[in-house]
């Protein structure tokens, strides 16, 4: 990419943590990515919204628990991610079966501020239309 | 003996859970593993199905894959067993084959 272009960028995310490989490959790209100083935000929707259910404990199975990386997306400046209410109340989740994710606003005395935006459809909708290029996993 | 079903997909991606349950006899067991423990949420878009086939099929769900994906006992919809690996081959060996529902 030329140098002084900025795109904006979304990884949109459909897939449930561990059946699949599409979520840990997914975040590793976005934390590689975020190293490239772009504008870079997340986007949870349908079984997507599981990656980020608090709680997961892989301790009875072979599986690695890739969960607590989300909490590193705010030191990569990946401070948005955006989940879909609708796909929530669909799996009878709210916000607050949600990890806590934070990043620490350096403009605002370092306050700790939220990373999780829940949004509607029609909203998540217009997001995916506004951004530059939209990676899917 | 009936058999035991397994479904290794979550309902919101898949028709597997539709098609265990529209093809499994009365009396049969359906076993949740991997992402098809997500059907054994209570408030989902799915509980509904779920519960009208409990009505004539046994519903269990694999602890282990119940508990990496975030979920406490106490979010399961009354009714569902919680089964760990010795109970899965239980489970098996106590029916007279196995449907796995990919």
């Amino acid at each position: 990419m030329s140098a002084g272009t900025r795109k904006k960028l979304m990884y949109l995310n459909r897939r449930a943590p561990y059946g699949t490989i599409y979520a840990v490959e997914g975040l590793e790209v976005v934390l590689v990515g975020a190293a490239f100083e772009q504008d870079v935000c997340m986007a949870f929707v349908g079984d997507g919204v599981y990656q980020l259910k608090a709680g997961q404990d892989t301790t009875g199975s072979d599986i690695k628990n890739f969960s607590p990386a989300y909490r590193a997306l705010g030191d990569y400046d990946v401070t948005r991610l955006y989940v879909e209410r609708e796909s929530l109340e669909e799996r009878g989740l709210s916000v607050d079966d949600l990890m806590p994710l934070v990043w620490e606003d350096e403009d605002d005395d370092w306050a700790e501020k939220s990373s999780i935006h829940v949004v509607d459809r029609a909203e998540m909708a217009r997001l995916i239309d506004e951004h530059d290029v939209v990676f899917n996993f | 003996m009936p058999i035991l079903h397994t479904v290794n997909k979550s309902p919101f991606e898949k028709d597997s859970l539709d098609a265990c349950i529209a093809h499994a006899l009365d009396g049969s067991a359906v076993l949740l593993i991997e992402d098809g423990v997500y059907a054994a949420a209570g408030g989902t878009a799915a509980e509904s199905r779920v519960r009208d086939a409990m009505r004539r099929l046994s519903f269990y769900a694999l602890a282990s894959d119940w508990k990496a994906r975030g979920f406490a006992e106490a979010e399961l919809i009354d009714g569902i067993e919680l089964v760990d690996y010795g109970g899965f081959v239980d489970l098996v060996t106590g029916h007279d084959g196995v449907q796995s529902w990919l």
